[in-house]
């Protein structure tokens, strides 16, 4: 539930908790650090343009990691890159957040097994809060992913660590299942 | 005859600069091989690789002034590391030819050929990178894709990747 649907009073005045405030702020925009690493990024890219428009949900890239918020490892992270991810993630004030996008960032991907020179996944060097899988990922799969994001956001609360809002995150799972086959049934397909 | 009927104008093209070049270097170089795809010949003087690659650039009827690859190959059975050069000669002649030069796995080297073309520098870096050939009298021989403190030759037939780099597990 959004902050804005807790509905104001009849004096313009909202009461809401601080921590639910700050959340609301923060999750409204997410301003991603604008670099790709290989095909991904392109769709990262198609994803900001206007077909997709990351700017209706406060989505902005930054050229800057002191700038951004939250880190998309959009493609294949070699050794050599590894190490400019750490120094990048570490350069990013807090609280910061990594999407990992597509099978390369994820665990290596085509690279599992015979690319000597590929990282065989980015959560071997820096903490990664949501994993979206693809080959790459199309734009809709991606903007899942940081809807995961601001949903993680909106479980934080002051004093709780990460790993109990990501914990409270994935309580809070739903089955996409049954919600794709009901509108494929609606549209008739 | 009827084998030179076989041979298509490319390959008689590329036998006519063979023979300029065996005229002049003699046994330094292997026999002409007529593959279809692309004919090349084997320098097996490794040491007088760059003088024929010079003569190749600048000999008048050669003019070979365009090295459009220079690939590193492994010969584990034979216990050896090779290149294959494939040159060209752009705007003079409609020839193009390959060479291959080969020296052996362990300890050997084969001349650079980056002071003939520039290409080479790079290409030669790579191959350096990928295989550990080493290249005499070559400006500039550090990797160019792996980090400088990478361990071993990935594209060798028996590379084992290390374990870590710079406390990060390296195989899967």
């Amino acid at each position: 539930m959004g902050l804005l649907d807790a509905g104001f009073s009849r004096d313009n005045v909202l009461v809401a908790p601080v921590d639910a405030v700050l959340n609301w702020a923060r999750l409204s925009s997410l301003w991603p650090m604008g670099f790709g690493l290989a095909c991904c990024a392109i769709e990262m890219m198609a994803t900001n343009a206007s077909n997709y428009d990351l700017e209706r949900f406060g989505i902005f890239p930054r050229s800057s990691p002191r700038q951004s918020d939250l880190m998309i490892v959009a493609g294949t992270v070699t050794m050599k890159m590894a190490e400019r991810v750490v120094r990048l993630y570490e350069q990013m004030p807090e609280p910061r957040y990594v999407l990992s996008m597509g099978s390369c960032s994820n665990c290596g991907g085509p690279y599992w097994e015979h690319g000597y020179h590929v990282l065989k996944g980015v959560d071997r060097v820096i903490p990664v809060d949501v994993f979206v899988p693809g080959c790459p990922p199309r734009p809709e799969a991606l903007i899942g992913g940081l809807m995961k994001i601001q949903e993680l956001i909106r479980m934080e609360q002051i004093g709780m660590s990460r790993e109990e809002a990501l914990r409270k995150l994935a309580e809070n799972a739903v089955e996409p299942r049954p919600l794709i086959e009901q509108e494929r049934s609606a549209a008739g397909a | 005859m009827e084998e030179a009927a076989n041979v298509s104008k490319e390959v008689q093209l590329c036998a006519a600069t063979y023979s300029v070049i065996h005229e002049k270097f003699g046994d330094a170089i292997s026999a002409f091989d007529q593959n279809p795809t692309m004919p090349f010949f084997e320098v097996l003087d490794t040491a007088l690789w760059t003088d024929i690659a010079l003569f190749m650039r600048d000999h008048p009827k050669l003019k070979f002034n365009y090295m459009a690859c220079l690939s590193g190959v492994d010969y584990p059975e034979e216990e050896k590391l090779g290149i294959v050069c494939n040159l060209e000669s752009i705007g003079v002649y409609p020839h193009r030819i390959a060479v291959k030069v080969r020296c052996a796995r362990q300890g050997g080297s084969i001349p650079s050929v980056a002071c003939v073309w520039h290409t080479a520098n790079w290409h030669e870096r790579e191959a350096y990178d990928m295989l550990g050939i080493q290249f005499d009298g070559h400006p500039d021989l550090r990797r160019i894709l792996c980090p400088d403190d990478w361990e071993g030759w990935p594209l060798r037939k028996d590379y084992r990747v290390q374990e870590s780099y710079h406390g990060i597990k390296v195989p899967y």
